[in-house]
């Protein structure tokens, strides 16, 4: 419990940060909130604001977003087992399968151990989430140019800030260079957002020498 | 940014996070399907990182946020908190664009 709770105090500090940088890219405070409350996985509402702010449109900004939510899908797949088995529960409980439930109820052996980690984790994450969030948008209505408090900068920190722990797994660190690469080239043939789209060709590489480092 | 599209994005996170449990029962993704879900995130994350300090609009653009950047790379890599990762970013591009 008191684990699930530091990791909720964490993920409030980070919803804070995502609610500021929600508002300076022109969405209203209410919008922010509901993004947290109910799209409820913070890299894709990163990526999807972040596109915006950018000057790229809906459209573009749609894709990568929904691109960094299909792990949740493989994270529900593994955690199958300790999901409620009634299927209202358990679409309910769908919801709350993210990086940091996923995380703690896999921490546990016991499938009750389990259950209850993601019970207090999701609880105190969707709390501090929704709750830092409303904080963040609300403290950044009163904040002026957002170039000018270096907003623009956090953006790119705090993907890298979720990107190194990934590097250490085989393939990863190929496929960040592909795909950072080809969008950086990308940047003035094609229009705003569309690159980080195309930085996906990156898996390929990473799953081919994921392989070979397997096999 | 209209209510539509951003209740839209919702349903789908939402779709993700449930086709598999309501439809695929005890089954596991395994093999090449599992490998690239595993690792979408990575290149999607090196892009974000490095278009977003490198561009404005379709432009290549070099200012505050490159220094930015290194400051939180050294950060990370210093195993800091989140927030002060974020924050010292911040906090590098508006101290340089404050003093010029």
């Amino acid at each position: 419990m008191t684990r699930a709770t530091s990791i909720g105090v964490g993920v409030g500090v980070y919803g804070i940060s995502f609610g500021v940088l929600a508002v300076a890219a022109g969405l209203s405070a209410a919008q922010a909130c509901a993004m947290s409350a109910l799209m409820f996985t913070g890299a894709s509402q990163f990526a999807f604001v972040g596109v915006i702010a950018a000057g790229g449109g809906v459209g573009a900004a749609f894709t990568p977003a929904v691109m960094l939510a299909l792990r949740n899908g493989a994270y529900a797949l593994s955690l199958n087992s300790i999901l409620p088995r009634r299927l209202h529960r358990r679409a309910v409980a769908a919801q709350f399968v993210i990086d940091e439930t996923t995380a703690m109820a896999r921490a546990e052996d016991d499938p009750a151990l389990a259950r209850s980690a993601f019970l207090a984790t999701a609880i105190s994450v969707w709390v501090f989430w929704t709750s830092g969030t409303l904080l963040g948008a609300l403290v950044g209505h009163g904040i002026g140019d957002p170039r000018s408090l270096g907003l623009d900068a956090m953006f790119p920190a705090a993907f890298l800030a979720l990107l190194a722990p990934q590097l250490r797994r085989p393939g990863a660190p190929v496929g960040a260079i592909v795909g950072g690469v080809a969008a950086v080239v990308l940047v003035p043939f094609i229009p705003t957002g569309l690159p980080i789209i195309a930085s996906i060709v990156g898996v390929i590489p990473a799953v081919v020498a994921a392989r070979k480092v397997t096999a | 940014m209209s209510w539509t599209s951003l209740l839209a994005l919702c349903a789908v996170s939402y779709a993700l996070k449930a086709v598999g449990p309501l439809l695929a029962g005890g089954r596991e993704i395994r093999g090449h399907a599992r490998a690239a879900l595993d690792l979408v995130a990575v290149p999607l994350l090196a892009a974000l990182i490095l278009v977003q300090s490198l561009s404005s609009g379709q432009h290549l653009a070099a200012d505050a946020r490159i220094p930015a950047l290194g400051v939180a790379a050294i950060l990370v890599w210093r195993r800091a908190p989140f927030l002060v990762v974020v924050l010292a970013a911040a906090a590098t591009a508006a101290a340089l664009r404050a003093l010029g």
